[in-house]
């Protein structure tokens, strides 16, 4: 059997009377671009911030390519970059400054060539010399994801790594990150934007209250309720329609339905009630739905 | 996973690169020294001309009215190490623990807790990195005060005045880096610097011989660890001092090992750093 690139055993970990983490068990493959999903406070990020040795779990173990990251730290480490939440810089210093003392904590002196590279690529290089404090906050998301990468780690964990970021941005930093993982880096997403784990993640896991509330692949999730989704533009809707729609742009109403019988009985009831429709679109079931009826079961349950 | 056509050529391998282990506090080091280094009118000169101001206006107003060492050293040149010494301390601490603190609020730490530095390997960077600052600022306030007593240049006991300075600028980092790594808010790390090292340096005899003190004073100042740091680094100069300097050696070397202790421990279980 292969070792996992990341392993999570019966982690827990509570802060005050919050149980953060509730006995997470979790392995990612190498290779695979794996994704992290749950609402605000599932413990997406005291789980990322465990296994990066930033935060100590009360029980249970994490391992990075074999190595744990208590009792193997520097290996461990060594083998993980993480790209953090937080916007955070050091105001002394210039762009190629901070990418070469980051190289340096991790001993190594001579990445001035890799270091050239990861500007290039990251479209850094006109902004080398540039102070940090005078970067755009889409400049500074790049070489946060740049530090994390200059140690060339196997293993690479983003959290949230589009959020606040325009959409330009985003899709570049998706293409970035898609060569890195074609190219063999298993990659860890946290996200609460569920395209975007559609988009990129082959696995995903679900977390809530600090559980692992679904495991599998995106291909499997999307097909475990063969529903579809409407998106409906009306004057006015049924209060029992409405109750369970999403706003998700101003307007337009975004409701999940379990099967066509569903949908008869949606545009009866707005038959029956003089409703004129001034849009209506069918789709397939996205990643979105799927994870609202998880975390809906969850609280049923 | 060819969906967007990468292969595998476009970015080197996956893989750690050569990597000299163990060898990352010396840049967590370098980027301490560049730290202070790039603000060097604030955290150098301005010391500097402090303390110039306190010789002039202490020498001036103090010069005939006290005696210390039973008149046998002029008070302007009794002044002088005080200062030197007092700038090595204040400044050490003063680099550790600002950094550590400036870190923690705007962030930036997590960027030193990410990589495998061994709590060794911070302590060394970060108190080695105080001491240079310490340093630097007493070697300049003694540049620009030793006009002032030029006869200070023929000291006797060279060694124990360079062996005080290290191990004060040391004692001082540590205490530092505990304090920025214990605070959460400029304030509380003002409250540590106003409330307990201000105190301990001004009165461990930076202006006086604690021998001019009242009794009940002088025992005081020798429960003070400052009081040996300054009064073994007068020895140095003047070959006669308050207390043995082997005992002051003493003191402050244990006082140093048992912070060093202390700190690394801390370290070690990732107090206030990693929760």
């Amino acid at each position: 059997m292969v070792t996992p690139a990341v392993e999570f055993q019966a982690v827990a970990r509570r802060f005050g009377t919050v149980q953060a983490l509730d006995g997470v068990d979790l392995a990612v493959a190498p290779g695979e671009f794996f994704g992290l999903l749950g609402p605000n406070g599932a413990g997406k990020t005291t789980l990322i911030s465990i296994l990066a040795g930033l935060v100590r779990a009360d029980r249970g173990r994490a391992r990075v390519l074999g190595h744990d990251v208590v009792d193997d730290y520097r290996e461990a480490r060594r083998l993980l970059g993480v790209v953090p939440q937080e916007l955070v810089f050091d105001p002394f210093f210039t762009v190629r400054e901070t990418l070469a003392f980051q190289a340096g904590y991790f001993g190594i002196h001579d990445a001035r060539a890799w270091i050239d590279e990861i500007l290039e690529r990251l479209g850094l290089a006109a902004k080398a010399d540039a102070n940090m404090r005078s970067l755009s906050g889409g400049m500074k998301r790049r070489v946060l994801v740049g530090q994390a990468l200059v140690h060339k780690p196997p293993v690479i964990v983003l959290d949230e790594p589009t959020a606040g970021v325009d959409v330009e941005l985003r899709h570049s930093l998706w293409a970035f990150i898609r060569q890195l993982n074609a190219s063999g880096h298993t990659v860890i997403l946290t996200t609460h934007y569920l395209e975007e784990a559609e988009a990129l993640c082959g696995r995903i896991a679900m977390l809530k209250a600090g559980r692992v509330v679904a495991l599998d692949s995106t291909h499997a999730l999307l097909a475990r309720f063969p529903g579809l989704g409407v998106r409906l533009v009306a004057d006015r809707v049924p209060a029992h329609w409405a109750a369970r729609a999403r706003r998700q742009e101003p307007g337009a109403l975004h409701i999940a339905l379990a099967s066509h019988g569903e949908l008869e009985q949606l545009l009866a009831d707005l038959r029956v009630e003089g409703i004129t429709i001034a849009e209506l679109s069918i789709g397939a079931a996205d990643l979105e739905q799927v994870f609202l009826r998880i975390m809906q079961e969850e609280r049923a349950a | 996973m060819s969906a967007t056509g990468a292969s595998a050529e476009e970015l080197p391998s996956a893989g750690p690169p050569r990597a000299l282990r163990g060898t990352g506090w010396l840049t967590l080091l370098r980027k301490e020294l560049l730290r202070f280094w790039k603000v060097s009118f604030q955290t150098i000169a301005a010391p500097v001309l402090t303390s110039l101001l306190y010789l002039l206006i202490f020498s001036h107003v103090l010069e005939r009215h006290v005696a210390v060492y039973d008149g046998r050293v002029a008070y302007t040149h009794f002044l002088v190490p005080g200062l030197v010494m007092m700038a090595i301390l204040q400044n050490a601490f003063a680099n550790s623990s600002s950094s550590l603190i400036q870190s923690k609020i705007t962030g930036n730490l997590i960027f030193v807790l990410l990589p495998p530095l061994s709590p060794t390997e911070l302590f060394a960077a970060y108190v080695l990195g105080a001491m240079v600052r310490g340093l630097v600022v007493g070697l300049g306030v003694f540049v620009v005060t030793i006009g002032f007593a030029p006869s200070l240049l023929a000291m006797p006991h060279p060694v124990w005045a360079l062996a005080f300075a290290l191990a004060g600028s040391a004692i001082l980092a540590i205490l530092g880096l505990i304090a920025g790594i214990w605070a959460d808010k400029f304030d509380q790390l003002a409250a540590f610097q106003n409330f307990v090292v201000l105190p301990l340096t001004f009165l461990s005899g930076v202006f006086y011989s604690i021998h001019s003190l009242p009794p009940v004073w002088q025992a005081a100042s020798h429960a003070n660890p400052f009081f040996y740091m300054i009064d073994g680094f007068r020895y140095g100069f003047f070959g006669v001092s308050d207390t043995s300097p082997w005992l002051s050696l003493a003191i402050v070397a244990g006082f140093l090992v048992a912070l060093t202790a202390l700190t690394l421990a801390l370290l070690a279980r990732g107090w206030r750093l990693r929760s």
